[in-house]
């Protein structure tokens, strides 16, 4: 009996985890190695460079600019984004049912089209001369506001920034719905009789109990914000520009390896950008974790 | 456990799987190559003697494989040219392959040693040629140029390719590929438009600003370009470098010499398209337009010129309006001083044939490349594609459109006066601080003088990298 069960454990471990080697852990190592070496992608023989890569990418002055904008993102998205949500998830515990309910589903929608489709709707909304947020400005008197947003440098990282929040957003608001709402209501009336407001309920009451969800979106979207990459590649002039005020990490990836040929350096900047992610993802689960509040 | 398992207790699948892509390409490789350098290419069929009726020595039943690009142009032509080696070569089997993503396909092919014998390297995401040619994968093809045409009596393979064709296919002295298509860079207007208007197509820059300021007066933008992806105002720009500093100011710019990009008519031609911006002769939002969204404003006549190559007629179809008439005219001097004559084209060919080192049946690869080379096949590519071949004479004697008419017509007026810049697929990276720096200088936010100070240094940097593998021409 017992060594049936053996033969069943294994029987339906070890095929994932051969293929979790074999497709991630595998190419995570050849990765490492590529990027201790010249290799070009097409050539059958990669020369030992040590880590040249890693040095060169102290002076790219491209991927610096790629660094900079991610780090942009990074502090902005996961803020905007989770903001947004909290405050239309607890606004939504407020409603009735049935209205909360639709809104969460219209909320809901971008998270349904692909992040493609997104970044080509919304360069239609920015185009100058005939997208919807110009014409909007101009519809209602505020000309001097229209401008190609896509453009100019000062606006570009914004305006990429603005459809990461859009399309993100909505699944956030139907995570923290979820949480709210597992929240026991009698802690809610509990708050009321001791006065409090909503403001003082939302930060004294929901936000704490909700800490575990948000603490996992901030991860989702900083590693989202790490990224990118779609985003940029189908939306920004140039893509990356203008003269690489909307460059992100991947986008120099990708370019260095698939238009330069260069895919040991290439590997140098996805392993950089691996411990990055890395580094994030445990920072942020770790510094949630000091204290966990209990629901007595 | 290992230490590790502390740290990837998290999941961060997306930087996995972002990590992954890039060594997902290598995985097949890998094995056989990176890591031991393992040569592992079929043995090569032997081939034939040479003779007059088979100069290439073209062994009569060794298979072929051929592998095109299967984008604008379809890929019949390509099939037309198997079918003609085929009734040469009866016994010959041609595995015939029409992709999209060519270079994603091919690269662990090259890398595994088993590419197949002809390759189309076009497309986005096609493999970098020069990486191509540094790492020993692409064979020479000077026999077949030196082989007599296929169907032209008396003249070689090399003698019927249009101006530059081989130029544009040689790496540090050896010719490995050959472009199929003839790209033609040029400014574009309704002839239509023209005519009703009274407007006639400069000849010189100064032509050019005064009419600028009538067409805007007459309520037109003057200029669009496609500002999405400023290598399209390049083109114009650097056109009328040329002409001012003739072909030395072109190889200066390729060779990466020093101060090539403070050169007269580089900054010349920079201030006249600064000024273009700065007299607000360019569309306004233009900037920001994708190629398609340009295109089709200047197809509504919202502007008068559109600076594109030669493919834009075909690109076109089924958005400009009828009697659109669409005609490219040659981009105007810059002064009276200039080195070329005002009739010089930009010009290049694409749609990359190339043989690969080892590929099983090159002698086979190259005899289908002259079969898709002769005039035949060229001509009835014209046909089907409104498109330039490669090989000259071509489209003699066919009814051409407007469009494709105009481009022909600039060819033969250029006669020997053509060029083309090699540092775009020389120095990718080089490439990319020209279009950056001409999307700034365009839209006002650097001056001319910045614009060359600028692609200098990256020139500069580029010249003493030594992961560069440099050309000379």
């Amino acid at each position: 009996m017992r060594h049936g069960r053996w033969r069943f454990l294994l029987g339906a471990l070890v095929p994932a985890l051969v293929l979790h080697v074999v497709f991630v852990l595998s190419p995570y190592a050849q990765a490492f190695y590529l990027s201790l070496t010249d290799w070009t992608g097409v050539a059958g023989q990669a020369s030992f460079v040590g880590v040249d890569n890693y040095v060169r990418l102290g002076g790219d002055s491209l991927f610096l600019d790629a660094v900079r904008n991610n780090l942009v993102l990074l502090a902005v998205v996961p803020l905007v984004t989770i903001g947004i949500g909290l405050f239309l998830a607890s606004m939504l515990r407020h409603s009735p049912a049935r209205i909360g309910q639709g809104y969460r589903i219209v909320y809901f929608f971008p998270q349904l089209l692909s992040l493609v489709v997104i970044a080509v709707l919304w360069s239609f909304v920015y185009n100058p001369n005939t997208g919807l947020l110009n014409s909007g400005l101009r519809a209602i008197g505020l000309d001097g506001l229209a401008r190609s947003w896509l453009a100019e440098p000062a606006w570009a990282l914004g305006a990429v920034m603005a459809v990461l929040v859009w399309s993100s957003v909505g699944f956030y608001v139907v995570l923290f719905s979820a949480a709210i709402e597992g929240i026991p209501v009698e802690l809610f009336e509990a708050a009321k009789l001791d006065g409090a407001g909503r403001w003082a309920t939302f930060w004294k009451v929901t936000l704490p109990l909700v800490r575990e969800s948000v603490q996992v979106a901030f991860v989702y979207l900083g590693i989202a914000a790490l990224d990118a990459f779609a985003v940029v590649q189908i939306m920004t002039v140039g893509p990356g520009g203008p003269d690489g005020a909307t460059e992100v990490i991947g986008m120099s990836l990708y370019r260095t390896a698939f238009s330069y040929g260069k895919f040991g350096y290439a590997s140098a900047m996805g392993v950089a950008l691996f411990f990055a992610t890395l580094t994030l993802a445990v920072l942020a689960l770790r510094a949630g974790r000091r204290e966990r509040l209990e629901l007595a | 456990m290992n230490p590790d398992s502390q740290l990837t207790r998290y999941p961060t699948r997306r930087a996995l799987l972002r990590t992954a892509a890039v060594a997902a390409v290598t995985v097949p490789a890998l094995a056989g190559c990176v890591t031991s350098g393992k040569d592992s290419s079929g043995e090569p069929a032997e081939g034939a003697e040479k003779t007059t009726d088979n100069p290439l020595g073209v062994k009569a039943d060794a298979p072929l494989e051929v592998v095109v690009f299967k984008g604008g142009y379809g890929d019949d032509y390509a099939i037309k040219a198997e079918a003609a080696y085929t009734a040469r070569y009866p016994q010959a089997k041609i595995d015939h392959k029409g992709l999209q993503k060519v270079g994603e396909a091919m690269q662990p092919r090259f890398v595994g040693g088993n590419p197949p014998d002809v390759v189309d390297n076009t497309g986005a995401g096609r493999l970098d040629i020069g990486t191509l040619v540094s790492a020993g994968q692409v064979s020479d093809l000077a026999d077949l140029l030196d082989a007599p045409s296929l169907d032209q009596p008396g003249k070689k393979v090399r003698d019927t390719l249009l101006p530059g064709v081989i130029d544009d296919g040689t790496f540090a002295g050896k010719t490995v590929a050959l472009n199929f298509t003839y790209t033609v860079w040029g400014l574009w207007y309704s002839k239509s438009l023209f005519a009703e208007r009274g407007w006639t197509f400069p000849k010189t820059w100064a032509e050019m600003t005064a009419l600028n300021a009538e067409i805007k007066k007459a309520g037109v933008a003057p200029w669009t370009y496609q500002g999405k992806y400023p290598e399209y105002i390049n083109d114009p720009l650097l056109t009328m470098a040329a002409k001012a500093g003739g072909l030395d100011l072109v190889k200066a710019v390729d060779n990466l010499q020093p101060g090539a990009w403070k050169q007269e008519g580089l900054v010349q031609a920079a201030t006249a398209f600064a000024e273009l911006a700065g007299q607000g002769y360019l569309m306004s939002g233009s900037e920001a337009l994708s190629h398609t969204e340009a295109q089709a404003a200047w197809c509504q006549k919202k502007a008068a010129f559109i600076p594109c190559g030669s493919w834009l007629e075909a690109e076109q179809k089924g958005v400009a309006p009828a009697g659109f008439d669409m005609v490219m005219g040659t981009v105007p001097a810059l002064s009276s001083s200039d080195r070329l004559p005002v009739t010089a084209v930009q010009a290049a060919s694409s749609e990359s044939y190339v043989v690969p080192a080892k590929a099983k049946n090159v002698a086979g690869g190259k005899e289908y490349l002259r079969h898709l080379f002769s005039k035949e096949s060229a001509t009835a590519f014209a046909q089907a594609n409104s498109t330039l071949p490669a090989v000259e004479g071509a489209t003699d004697g066919l009814t051409l459109s407007s469009g494709l008419g105009s481009v022909r017509d600039a060819v033969t007026a250029a006669g020997t006066d053509t060029f083309s810049y090699k540092f775009r697929t020389w120095y990718g990276p080089l490439a990319k601080a020209v279009d950056d720096a001409t999307g700034e200088l365009v839209n006002k936010r650097i001056s001319p003088a910045d614009w060359s100070t600028r692609i200098q240094k990256a020139a500069d940097a580029l010249a003493k990298d030594t992961t560069v593998t440099k050309y000379t021409r």
